[in-house]
């Protein structure tokens, strides 16, 4: 693939900032952007995690004494917004999606430049817009599922400014989703195949698949219920004659693949890291394909397992279980394939190591959770429990947080040219792999006892539970110390990387880093064997 | 290799035996009190043990390939070239699929004893035709089963409460009291946000949802009082949203009741 060279392109880019000021410009480069979002990204962790801390501050003691009661429902839905929209979707998909798929393509940027550049200029503004409807006259405080009827009789500014800025998110994700179906379908080199690309091309591809299928339903859904509060239409307003379930089904068929938005590119993701620093092929390359699209498939028709205790008739509960509980298949085989990469290695172990290993083992334990809850009678006395909490944030958390962190200290080199301080690296993975499970591992028993979620104030039995978790949380905040040190210093004074430093075979490491603007110096090299660990050797001797 | 396999079956049995051991010794439930729990925690019990058995199973493959397949310092190089094992692939697959295909038939007889795939019906008095939409929940009562004589309360939910009407006794109570050992019934429908009905010692969870009534039935086994918590967000006193279930002797039920009892206004 040639890219013309388009004569206003080249003016535009002299005119542009050099240097760290480019990461504030509205610029065109793919690499630029993806850094763009991992910061905004991480600055909205940030924002996030606060709020996550004043939650298990108020849990610690059985009273709502720490802040008012509606302003602790107001910092609960904002958690789960930010660090869903903000964290989350956009760092697994358009920091990593952005600085990798098109190295990985063999291209020198992404099919659609321009809107990749607004797809990334619409967070800061919605981010911005939905913290800021704090101070305007409360923030949304019906939860980030916000059902109806709550949604319609709470504050109504804060929830439309929720909707409004939900709704940018969602199409910043529309947009970034079919950026890269067309990046890796139409902008491949020449002789490059499809079942030759790394395998976070295919996560990216199928995740991309169910951002652009299911997104526009989430956006459907919450114009509708921002007719039903402004305009007092009745979608969903059951004074009116509305469906409040019509809702849940709409807002599920979204929400549900939007796990799998969270965690597949994290699938993809480790897949690049675990052969690097295990010296290994990925194992079972074209099993990996046929799963991760067997669970875009599965995951469009499971939402209806969020809903077993709502409106649902006894056939619908039962077809869901079913559908749910088969998706254990194909994301067992990628793990079943994760520790056959790690056997017979030589592995390294490192940070990226231990992050992508405490990844595994906190997602096994999150789905193992998570086939449970799919079972209609185990469901109907945990849901909307803290059994509920501490699974999908064995999922989320565990899984795809520990592999975002994984993934920094594996691409830093590149992106930075210096390496992160692996003291500071295995810190910062033991006192987060520690807190972590400190917080939500008790949180099971919490659900199963007899606490539901999204309370300030909670039976005075469970005070002890809560008081470990919150501990736990303590030590996830204290977790980001180190991390942050780490990335200071190593900006600053890093020990030199080198161009490849884990002698990777992945195409991004056949450029120097950081690389040059267009990617390569001369042509995209021929990556026909992105794993071939161990074949050079063989070949040599 | 022969001592090889021997080890990786003594591993394997070992991690069965911790897992059942733990299944059967470790309870994370609270008590049994209605006719549900002790199905439910079969189940539960179940999906322990297999959880355990994978999640234990795993942990120590990680584990042992950080530790046995670490590049010690004086290695360079890679490891094998290893790029796929169809066999072991296909064994993986399989045996997954016929462990969740299994665990779903099981749960769906679980949820048949529960009562949740009976033809829903409430048999209420006061209650309007057969035609009205009524949501699921679970049931353990099916057409032939219903008696005149099992109790049936209409539930009603409001921001941050949950009252109990009685018709037969033709009053309203705050505390949902019922005789031990009998069928009861609820109609449950919210007066404003959605609400959920929750008794953790019943094993039991249904949402209230407002303009669209759902039913629930139970029958207690033990006598106590249990609490009664709302399990979906409905504003700011959410958490505050309790009330209790007090399960009696017939003889202490039927007091209280005759106490609350109310004439019949006839219009």
């Amino acid at each position: 693939m040639t890219i013309s060279i388009d004569p206003q392109k080249t003016n535009n880019e002299s005119l542009q900032p050099k240097g760290w000021l480019r990461y504030f410009s509205f610029s065109l480069d793919h690499k630029v952007i993806g850094i763009q979002y991992l910061v905004c990204g991480f600055l909205f962790y940030l924002i996030g995690g606060t709020l996550a801390s004043a939650i298990r501050i108020e849990l610690a003691s059985p009273m709502s004494d720490f802040m008012p009661r509606d302003v602790y429902n107001q910092v609960l839905t904002l958690h789960g917004t930010i660090m869903i929209f903000l964290w989350i979707v956009p760092v697994v998909n358009g920091a990593f999606g952005n600085y990798l798929i098109p190295f990985y393509v063999g291209a020198r940027d992404m099919a659609f430049p321009r809107l990749n550049a607004v797809a990334f200029w619409l967070i800061p503004p919605s981010g911005l817009m939905l913290v800021a409807s704090y101070f305007v006259e409360g923030a949304a405080q019906a939860g980030w599922t916000a059902y109806p009827p709550l949604s319609i009789t709470t504050p109504q500014s804060g929830q439309i400014i929720w909707i409004l800025s939900v709704l940018l998110l969602g199409g910043s994700s529309i947009f970034g989703g079919i950026n890269f179906i067309a990046t890796i379908i139409k902008l491949r080199r020449p002789g490059l195949k499809l079942m030759q690309l790394p395998m976070y091309c295919w996560a990216m591809l199928g995740t991309s698949l169910l951002v652009v299928l299911s997104t526009p339903v989430l956006a459907g859904t919450l114009i509708l219920l921002s007719f039903d509060i402004i305009a007092n239409t009745g979608f969903f307003n059951p004074v009116l004659g509305g469906n409040v379930v019509v809702y849940q089904h709409l807002f599920w068929f979204y929400s549900h693949p939007a796990v799998y938005i969270m965690v597949l590119p994290a699938f993809g993701l480790v897949s690049e890291i675990l052969p690097v620093h295990a010296r290994k092929p990925l194992f079972g390359y074209t099993t990996m394909v046929f799963s991760i699209m067997g669970i875009v498939v599965l995951g469009l028709v499971v939402w209806a397992h969020h809903m077993f205790t709502s409106g649902t008739p006894p056939w619908m509960r039962l077809f869901f279980t079913i559908a749910t509980a088969f998706i254990a298949v194909p994301t067992g085989i990628k793990f079943f394939n994760w520790v056959a990469t790690l056997w017979g290695g030589k592995i390294s172990i490192n940070s990226a190591m231990l992050f992508s290993c405490g990844f595994i083992i906190n997602f096994v334990f999150g789905g193992i959770t998570g086939v449970a809850l799919a079972q209609v009678p185990f469901d109907i006395h945990v849901h909307d429990t803290y059994f509920v909490v501490a699974h999908f944030h064995y999922i989320v958390y565990g899984g795809t947080v520990f592999i975002i962190f994984s993934s920094i200290y594996h691409w830093f080199p590149k992106v930075i040219g210096k390496m992160l301080n692996e003291k500071l690296g295995i810190l910062h993975f033991i006192i987060t792999f520690i807190g972590f499970n400190l917080c939500f591992a008790p949180q099971h028993w919490l659900g199963l006892n007899g606490m539901p979620r999204r309370v300030a104030e909670y039976d005075p039995q469970f005070q002890f539970v809560n008081q470990i978790s919150s501990l736990g949380a303590l030590l996830m905040a204290i977790s980001t110390i180190p991390f942050l040190i780490n990335v200071f210093l190593s900006v600053r004074n890093g020990k030199n990387a080198g161009d490849n430093p884990w002698n990777a075979l992945t195409p991004e490491w056949l450029t120097s880093s950081p690389p040059p603007v267009e990617n390569w110096e001369g042509e995209a090299p021929l990556v026909e064997e992105p794993y071939g660990y161990g074949k050079e050797i063989s070949e040599q001797k | 290799m022969l001592n090889k396999k021997i080890y990786l079956i003594l591993i394997i049995s070992l991690v069965f035996a911790i897992s059942f051991w733990i299944g059967f010794n470790v309870n994370l439930l609270p008590a049994e009190a209605s006719i549900n729990a002790p199905i439910y925690d079969e189940l539960f019990k179940i999906l322990f043990i297999i959880g355990l058995i994978i999640f234990i199973g795993m942990t120590i493959a990680v584990i042992y390939s950080l530790f046995m397949f670490r590049k010690r310092n004086d290695q360079i190089g890679d490891g094998i070239a290893l790029e796929g094992n169809l066999s072991l692939e296909i064994v993986w697959t399989i045996i997954p699929s016929i462990i969740v295909l299994l665990i779903g038939l099981y749960s769906y007889n679980i949820y048949d004893r529960m009562g949740g795939m009976k033809e829903l019906n409430h048999n209420h008095e006061m209650m309007s035709s057969n035609t009205e939409k009524i949501w699921a929940g679970i049931s353990q009562t099916s057409d032939n089963e219903i008696a005149i004589n099992n109790l049936s309360i209409e539930v009603s939910a409001m921001q941050f409460a949950f009252l109990f009407n009685y018709p037969k006794g033709n009053f309203i109570s705050g505390e949902l009291h019922v005789p031990v050992d009998q069928k009861v019934s609820m109609r449950m429908e919210s007066k404003d946000v959605i609400h959920a009905f929750w008794v953790p010692e019943f094993r039991i969870k249904q949402d209230i949802i407002p303009g669209q009534p759902t039913i629930l039935n139970f029958t207690p086994t033990k006598v106590g009082k249990y609490p009664i918590i709302c399990a979906e967000l409905c504003g700011p006193y959410h958490g505050g949203m309790r009330a209790s279930i007090i399960v009696e002797e017939e003889s202490d039920y039927n007091e209280w009741f005759n106490k609350n009892k109310k004439p019949e206004v006839n219009l």
